[in-house]
């Protein structure tokens, strides 16, 4: 007998490990998401009434410039090979170049996304270090006047315009105090005064030991990135409440009081310990909400963000910016969704 | 200590974190002039290419030209520039230059006949959205070797036909006019380009200032030239910050962090005109607002029914109300402050009068559609003109839409009325005249969209000769003579209901003197400020 018969047949292969598998979902995943994105956005680029060329030539332009600019910009082409087109530049990562200020796209946007990074990370750092306590303590003291103070700076974050606040905050700590700095990210004065390295002046000036400038840029960045706090606070806040209820209710929490375990490790060590998982979602989807560009506090602020780009190259039918900046901010979502995964298999063994 | 109290301790710190004081500094300092300002209508910063407002600011303090307006008097002209003199010959189609001696480009190279030569060849050439300025005088890529042309120090341009010289003077001040530093932008070409790509982003001037950094949608930095031939500005340093937020703009400015703000709204104008410290600057641009009535139109076609539609307007209800300041009442198509200009305004709100009009038209139960853009100020404009035409008995319906859903239907003819705006393009009266009292061919099919009297069907035959003697009149005052007789008539006949020009409102910090938007004619010019 031979060893072919003894094995039944051909020898089969060796199933691939698990995380090659999961690696090329992940990846398979991704590549299908960016193409739907791109798609839908290109679409819509193309269906919108605004006119790229008119927006380039303006609206006294002769027909032969109106021409010459519409071969240009290969509009004479088919939509399917325009789109094909586009795809294989944004897989190189060319986003074209501007129309109206004929820049190259990524070099736009290379500029401005690692101010809304900065801005965002700081606004979210807020929202988390305020927003999870808060929600905390409100579900553990359900029902008394902190649970009911919780509920109304909660709804105050969902339903204040940001534009509002975001002018009053400006007015008070800015006009009348004199607390913190300006629109924009350092005063005038302060501008070029650090080497751009990551584009975030709190972590240029670090890099550089420039320590007034820093001082400067944390005093413009704390009023927006509070804003942007408040409203994640707001968000994490209710959702931790309401985790943390869930938890508490519990039979093995009763089961740990009944143990003598005291309060704060029956909260922090058990109950908390829990809702890690769902905490993540939350503060991932928080974090990318804030990183797809909270406009009016760029606009506000006069924070040169992506939100801004993104809406100024709309207004002036400057589609490649648009695509490009949907485009990034499409790939941050997708890559804080896996970065949530990755954390789940941290806190979860169930999920390895 | 509780769960309570630590988790109170952590967050008031958070709190306190968030709020730390930080002074602020209040001043800008006595050499730099601070300018918030709305630029994210900076396309490109080449004056073949440059057509936007931001734009012609920065191109206005960066380039000389061959002549140029005085920034402290306006009124004066054109004045000398690069050119410190210019002859014209008998048969009146060529000017000759003579440069100025001595002036240098902020490169260090010298400013050369062979550079204004260059620079007005490259604009024609590459024919970009501006260029019909220079195009219109007959220069063409094909000719300008021969048409524009320098010998020594002299540059000679030569035209197709003859023209008043005062509008080819005038045509040479606005920014494709501008003289660029051939060799370094030739340093800098690309694919046959002539420098194009670069100086979309980066200058070569021999103006007041250079451009250290444009930075789209954030802000321009530009640094006194300390070699400019009229003297290094006293402003060392000039920082454009793009604030998009009037709100925003008028704290910067209280505060003292900015020393004039560009784009307040009339309620930060209200605001600041008792704020100490401050104060508002006023100029008048060459912006009108107009009524078109389409005259394919078979009622509105009618003479009595467009004198009726004149009298349907509440000019000074707006400019007394809701424009509060921001536009004044504007009767004719020459901007005032324009060469020429009429400051006659005949008409008013009269709803009997254009009640009896209408009726002498024998219209009755006239509903009409206007088209509007999506503008505050406009919509409201439009409100108040249906108000208004109610009352003479007049429906009038408003559609709003996007700037291309409206322009494209005016430019169709389909709209039976529009709201629009209109800016010159070079300060020239020939600029309004040949578009609102000028339109060679009424055909549909001649699709002369660059005409408003086309886009209106208005056929201007009696008027199209005087427009095209005036401007090859080359009598100064018979020219204003001609352009006065030619707006009197616009006003009695025409479709267009013109009603107001802009008012801009600038905020200054009351230390900044000297600082001008250019007025109707020009760019917002730096380099006589002081602080």
């Amino acid at each position: 007998m031979s060893d072919a018969e003894t094995t039944g047949g051909a020898p089969s292969r060796a199933p691939l490990p698990r995380w090659i598998t999961g690696t090329l979902k992940t990846i398979g995943s991704i590549a299908v998401t960016m193409l739907g994105l791109v798609f839908i956005t290109f679409v819509i680029g193309r269906v919108m009434p605004i006119d790229p060329v008119l927006a380039i030539v303006g609206e006294r332009a002769s027909k032969s410039t109106y021409d010459a600019v519409y071969l240009q910009l290969g509009l004479d082409k088919p939509v399917i090979v325009q789109f094909l087109y586009y795809v294989w530049d944004v897989m190189r990562g060319d986003f074209g170049m501007s129309l109206l200020n004929a820049r190259p796209v990524a070099e736009d946007i290379a500029r401005v996304f690692p101010a809304t990074l900065e801005l965002a990370t700081l606004g979210v750092f807020f929202g988390i270090v305020l927003g999870v306590p808060l929600g905390v303590i409100a579900a553990v003291r359900k029902g008394s006047w902190v649970d009911q103070i919780a509920r109304v700076v909660a709804l105050v974050g969902y339903s204040m315009p940001i534009f509002w606040l975001g002018l009053m905050g400006l007015l008070i700590f800015y006009g009348k105090l004199g607390w913190v700095g300006g629109p924009g990210r350092v005063s005038i004065f302060y501008e070029g005064l650090v080497p751009n390295v990551t584009g975030m002046i709190l972590v240029d000036s670090i890099l550089d030991r420039n320590w007034m400038v820093l001082k400067n840029a944390f005093s413009h960045i704390v009023l927006p990135a509070s804003l942007l706090g408040y409203y994640s606070l707001a968000y994490i806040s209710r959702m931790t409440r309401s985790f943390m209820l869930e938890q508490l209710s519990a039979e093995y929490i009763t089961t740990a009081r009944v143990k003598g375990m005291s309060e704060w490790d029956v909260v922090w060590k058990h109950a908390f310990r829990n809702i890690r998982v769902q905490l993540i979602t939350v503060i991932a989807l928080s974090y990318a909400g804030l990183l797809e560009g909270s406009v009016l506090t760029e606009i506000i602020f006069s924070w040169p963000g992506i939100g801004s780009y993104i809406t100024t190259a709309l207004l002036s039918a400057d589609m490649n910016a648009v695509l490009g900046g949907t485009v990034v901010v499409g790939l941050v979502f997708i890559l804080l969704n896996i970065f949530a995964d990755l954390l789940y298999k941290v806190f979860d063994p169930r999920a390895r | 200590m509780t769960l309570w109290n630590k988790t109170l301790a952590g967050a008031t710190m958070a709190v306190a974190l968030s709020f730390t004081s930080i002074a602020v500094v209040a001043e800008t300092p006595a050499n730099m002039l601070v300018i918030a300002n709305r630029i994210d209508d900076i396309t490109s910063i080449d004056p073949a290419q440059s057509f936007e407002f931001a734009g012609s600011d920065v191109n206005q303090n960066v380039y000389s030209k061959l002549v140029n307006f005085d920034p402290l008097d306006f009124s004066k002209g054109y004045v000398p520039d690069l050119a410190e003199s210019w002859e014209v010959s008998e048969d009146g189609k060529s000017i000759t230059f003579t440069m100025r001696e001595g002036v240098m480009f902020q490169s260090g190279n010298p400013v050369t006949a062979q550079d204004a030569e260059w620079s007005l060849r490259r604009a024609v050439i590459l024919n970009k959205t501006p260029a019909f300025i220079l195009t219109q005088f007959g220069f063409t890529p094909e000719n300008v070797a021969e048409t524009i042309k320098a010998d020594g120090n002299k540059l000679t341009i030569t035209t197709d036909k003859r023209y008043a010289t005062s509008f080819v003077l005038n045509c040479l001040t606005a920014t494709i006019g501008s003289v660029i530093d051939m060799k370094t932008a030739m340093a800098n070409e690309v694919d046959g380009d002539m420098g194009n790509a670069w100086l979309n982003i980066n200058s070569a001037g021999s103006g007041p200032y250079s451009l250290v950094a444009w930075k789209p949608n954030e802000s321009v930095t530009l640094q006194a030239f300390p070699g400019y031939y009229g003297g290094a500005p006293a402003m060392e340093r000039v920082i454009v910050r793009h604030v998009a937020e009037s709100a925003s703009q008028r704290l910067l400015l209280e505060a003292g962090d900015i020393d004039v703000a560009r784009n307040l709204n009339p309620e930060d104008i209200a605001g600041i005109r008792d704020a100490s410290g401050v104060k508002v600057h006023e100029e008048l641009k060459g912006r009108l607002m107009y009524l078109g009535l389409n005259q394919t139109h078979p009622i509105l076609s009618k003479p009595l029914v467009r004198e009726a539609f004149k009298y349907m307007v509440d000019y000074e209800g707006m400019q007394n109300s809701f424009l509060n300041g921001q536009y004044t009442i504007h009767q004719n198509f020459l901007p005032a402050t324009y060469l020429g200009a009429s400051d006659e305004n005949p008409f008013s709100l009269n709803i009997e009068k254009a009640k009896a009009l209408l009726k002498e038209a024998g219209v009755e139960n006239l509903e009409i559609e206007i088209g509007v853009r999506e503008a505050q100020e406009r919509i409201e404009i439009a409100q108040s003109f249906q108000n208004t035409a109610a009352q003479a008995g007049v429906k009038v319906n408003i559609t709003v839409g996007t700037g291309k859903q409206i322009l494209d239907r005016y430019r169709a003819r389909e709209l039976d009325m529009s709201l629009e705006a209109w800016g010159p393009d070079y300060p020239d009266p020939q600029t309004n005249a040949g578009t609102f009292a000028y339109n060679p061919d009424n055909a549909f099919e001649a699709q002369g969209t660059g005409y408003l009297a086309w886009r209106l069907g208005w056929d201007t035959s009696e008027l199209n000769p005087l427009t095209e003697a005036a401007v090859t009149e080359v009598d100064r005052d018979k020219r204003i003579a001609m352009y006065q007789d030619i707006q009197q008539k616009f006003r009695d006949t025409s479709p267009f209901v013109i009603m107001f020009q802009q008012i801009e409102q600038n905020g200054l910090r009351d230390n900044v003197m000297n600082f001008t938007m250019g007025e109707a004619i020009s760019a917002a010019d730096y380099s006589k400020v002081t602080k």
